[in-house]
């Protein structure tokens, strides 16, 4: 290598064996500059180099270059159809004569020569030595440098591939390991931005671009929360912090429970860095949170049992009657505040309470023993005799046992009830008392229903009896009548043809007594005739026959038929009859044979003055009222109720002046009763007297 | 039928005092009487004498008044003589069974002797109406009083 210009060769050999010891590209690109400046006409110099790996030109040293095309400059290798890279790609060294305006350089739009840097023609160049201010011819020192430094950037760059190969190697290596960890680890800055990232951390925190839009937001969501953790703790963090950390998984959307361990990486170059690794603690929280909800229900099942407990104990307490629980060896194990009384009898310290309360656990010792024997049944009833132990009063209870066998079907306990039977007997007693007596009363009933019967018996007989007695005293009455008016008729008939002359003419005295004899003799029948319809009446034998007629008619009838006592009589008699007044449905002989008597009658009592008959209609009743009123001698009260008996007149002498039988206002009332109606009196002694005899328009059958 | 200056009644009548006293004041009344005690002799004489009229007591001896009634109103000799039944017993049924018997009136007893004549009269009144028969009677005025 011959020097063209002035350039002493010890200058170039000492930048030779510099470059010989140096091994930084940058250091060497600088020497170079510096170099080139001190020797060379140079104004204006610098060096690019292209990145293996990004292609990107960049500026490694420069010279007289403005700071703001330093700042500007970017190139990429890829953009061959710029000045710079075209003469990158060149052999030889490409004069340029300013860049055109839409391509930029570091020495922009002055003149300069661009020397490719390589070290053998064949391989491609890594770079460019630019350099300005020499003019259109490059000198030779320059053009030296360039070959020189070419050399040296192969050099220094074939041994830094050697190197980037080897660590990219160790990093897929490490890589490789830290992806075969489960865990999730990762490494970030202090602000929790990531940098590296397994995969199980990438899963987490990193969603793919195809990702759904859950993952997405699932894993913005863990970056957030893991920043928050990391931020935390940062201040006084040493060297490995601890703490929980709740993420989501991003697939399932389910929660995950983290522990999370960091440590921080202080690097020279790059500053500080943590390193994180997540360990999923998700399960074991799951079964935590299980042991601890089984450990609460267990805890709330203790106080139920212990709530049933109590619940039981008192309703065991609360039933009166005792209640004791038994084991198989016969001893007590459990019992109820009445049970206490009997068989513990607390507070009772005298020695013939305590006496009875060993002979109560004896008692019911020897019938639990039976129950024990006789395992086969579940229940078994007895009798027990106890003792209160305060009082000393005999106690019979009734014993009922039941057994209760474990799942095996061994007898664990026996439970027995007592209930006192002192009331029962006693009820027993008292019940059997009231039988006697219900006995004793039906025997007394049934004789005395058997004396009724037989009382009853007889009076149905005497009943019988007197009915036939007195059918039998109407038949004998009836028949009597009759016998007695045969007679009667022949003295009456006899006594009327002496009268009347038939057997030759009667003196005056023989008149008068003949006289006497007919009005006895009919008197005597009359009062047979009385009986005979009495005796009917009261026999039932007098029949109903019914017929409808006016009263007006049948009071012109009565009339006419007492015409010749009326005439003798010199009374006024007036009848009235409004026209209001219905006809009467009744038996018309019975009412025309009472408003007879009656009329009679009060001709009869009346010595002077009038006798009115009215009629008149109670609508209210449905009765057909009928009235004889006279101006007559009148009744004393005392004795208006007797002139309805049998054979009553006021003056019952036999030289009364009235003559009658007595009979007649007996049979009024009594025909009036069996027409269904009534006959009332109202008088005053020396006014008169006023009868009525009501009567239903339509007389029912009685 | 024989014809005769007087009606002649037959008194049928066991009671002999009331028969004799119905007959005497017949007589005196100016009928001719026949007498009979029973039904059977009361059936006999009326064939016998065919009165013009018979009064006959219902409770009779050997054949009763209703019987002895139905016999005759059952002969064509005799069912045309009216009879007048005397009856004591004024009891329902009396009377239905007089006329049921085919009697052609009937009095009670007690009967005064001219109440009984007065009722004869008026049978035989009507009957000899009826037949259009002028026959000499004796006219009393009607007074048909049964009972006092």
């Amino acid at each position: 290598m011959a020097p063209v210009h002035g350039v002493d060769s010890d200058a170039k050999l000492a930048f030779v064996e510099f470059l010989l010891t140096a091994v930084d590209l940058q250091e060497s690109a600088r020497r170079a500059v510096d170099w080139l400046v001190a020797h060379a006409p140079v104004t204006e110099a610098a060096v690019l180099v292209a990145e293996a790996v990004t292609n990107e030109m960049q500026l490694v040293a420069e010279h007289g270059i403005s700071s703001g095309a330093i700042m500007d400059f970017a190139l990429s290798r890829d953009d061959t159809r710029h000045p710079l890279i075209e003469a990158l790609n060149s052999l030889a060294p490409v004069y340029i004569d300013g860049l055109p305006q839409h391509h930029r350089g570091p020495l922009e739009a002055r003149a300069f020569h661009a020397i490719p840097l390589r070290a053998e023609s064949t391989e491609p160049a890594h770079g460019l030595l630019l350099v300005g201010g020499v003019g259109p011819t490059l000198d030779s020192d320059s053009l030296w440098l360039g070959r020189t430094l070419g050399k040296q950037v192969s050099k220094l760059l074939g041994r830094q591939l050697l190197a980037e190969t080897r660590f990219s190697q160790e990093r897929m290596l490490l890589y490789s390991i830290i992806n075969a960890v489960t865990d999730p680890i990762l490494l970030t800055d202090t602000e929790g931005k990531l940098m590296i990232a397994n995969s199980h951390a990438e899963k987490l925190f990193a969603a793919p671009e195809e990702a759904s839009e859950g993952w997405r937001r699932a894993a913005a969501l863990n970056n957030m929360l893991f920043s928050a953790a990391l931020s935390t703790s940062a201040v006084g963090m040493t060297e490995l912090a601890r703490r929980e950390l709740l993420l989501v998984d991003p697939l399932e959307g389910s929660d995950l429970l983290f522990e999370l361990l960091s440590s921080r990486a202080k690097d020279e170059r790059q500053g500080t860095y943590v390193v994180s690794i997540l360990r999923n603690v998700t399960d074991l929280a799951r079964a935590k949170e299980e042991i601890e909800e089984s450990y609460r229900t267990l805890r709330i099942a203790q106080a139920e049992v212990r709530d049933e407990r109590h619940r039981l104990d008192l309703i065991i307490d609360s039933v009166a009657d005792p209640i004791l629980v038994t084991d198989q060896e016969g001893d007590i194990v459990l019992m109820n505040t009445p049970a206490e009384r009997l068989f513990n009898a607390p507070g009772v310290e005298n020695e013939a309470g305590q006496r009875r309360v060993r002979a109560n656990g004896a008692n019911l010792t020897s019938f639990v023993s039976n129950v024990l024997t006789r395992s086969g049944e579940q229940r078994y009833r007895g009798e027990i005799q106890l003792t209160d132990p305060v009082t000393g009063r005999p106690l019979p209870v009734e014993a009922l046992a039941g057994t209760i066998l474990s799942e095996q079907g061994e007898l664990m306990w026996v439970v027995t009830i007592l209930h006192d039977l002192t009331e029962a007997i006693e009820k027993a007693r008292l019940y059997e008392q009231l039988k006697q007596a219900s006995v004793e009363l039906e025997r007394k009933v049934q004789e005395a229903t058997g004396e009724l019967a037989e009382q009853n018996e007889l009076l149905r007989r005497q009943h019988i009896a007197l009915e036939q007695a007195s059918a039998l005293k109407s038949q004998f009455l009836a028949n009597m009548s009759h016998e007695f008016r045969t007679p009667l008729n022949a003295i009456l008939g006899y006594t009327h043809m002496l009268l009347n002359n038939v057997t030759g003419q009667v003196t005056e005295p023989q008149r008068k007594s003949l006289s006497r004899i007919d009005s006895n003799a009919r008197h005597l029948l009359a009062l047979i005739n009385d009986i005979l319809d009495i005796t009917r009446i009261e026999a039932g034998r007098m029949p109903l026959n019914t017929s409808t007629f006016g009263i007006r008619e049948l009071f012109e009838e009565v009339q006419s038929e007492l015409e010749p006592i009326i005439k003798r009589s010199n009374l006024t008699v007036s009848t009235r009859v409004p026209n209001s007044v219905p006809s009467i449905r009744s038996d018309r002989q019975k009412v025309k044979q009472i408003v007879l008597n009656l009329l009679s009658n009060a001709l009869k009592f009346t010595p002077a003055g009038s006798v009115a008959m009215t009629a008149s209609y109670d609508a209210r009743r449905r009765e057909v009222v009928i009235a004889v009123k006279d101006t007559g001698v009148g009744i004393p009260r005392e004795d208006q109720v007797k002139v309805f008996e049998d054979f009553r007149q006021l003056d019952s002498s036999p030289a009364r002046g009235y003559g009658g039988t007595g009979l007649g206002l007996s049979i009024c009332r009594r025909l009036a009763n069996m027409l269904g109606g009534t006959i009332e009196l109202e008088s005053e002694p020396g006014r008169g007297s006023e009868f009525t005899l009501g009567l239903p328009a339509k007389a029912r059958r009685r | 039928m024989s014809v005769r200056e007087q009606p002649l009644v037959l008194v049928v009548e066991d009671y002999q005092d009331a028969r004799e006293m119905y007959a005497a004041y017949l007589q005196f009344s100016g009928f001719q009487v026949a007498e009979a005690a029973n039904g059977i002799e009361a059936v006999q004489k009326t064939v016998e004498l065919q009165p013009d009229i018979v009064l006959m007591d219902l409770a009779l001896p050997q054949m009763d008044g209703w019987e002895a009634t139905r016999r005759l109103k059952s002969d064509a000799r005799t069912t045309h003589i009216p009879i007048v039944a005397l009856t004591g017993h004024a009891l329902a049924g009396h009377a239905e069974g007089a006329r049921e018997a085919g009697c052609d009136a009937f009095v009670t007893k007690p009967c005064l002797p001219d109440a009984l004549v007065a009722e004869i009269k008026r049978v035989l009144d009507r009957d000899s109406t009826n037949a259009e028969n002028t026959r000499e009677s004796a006219r009393t005025p009607k007074t048909a009083k049964k009972r006092t």
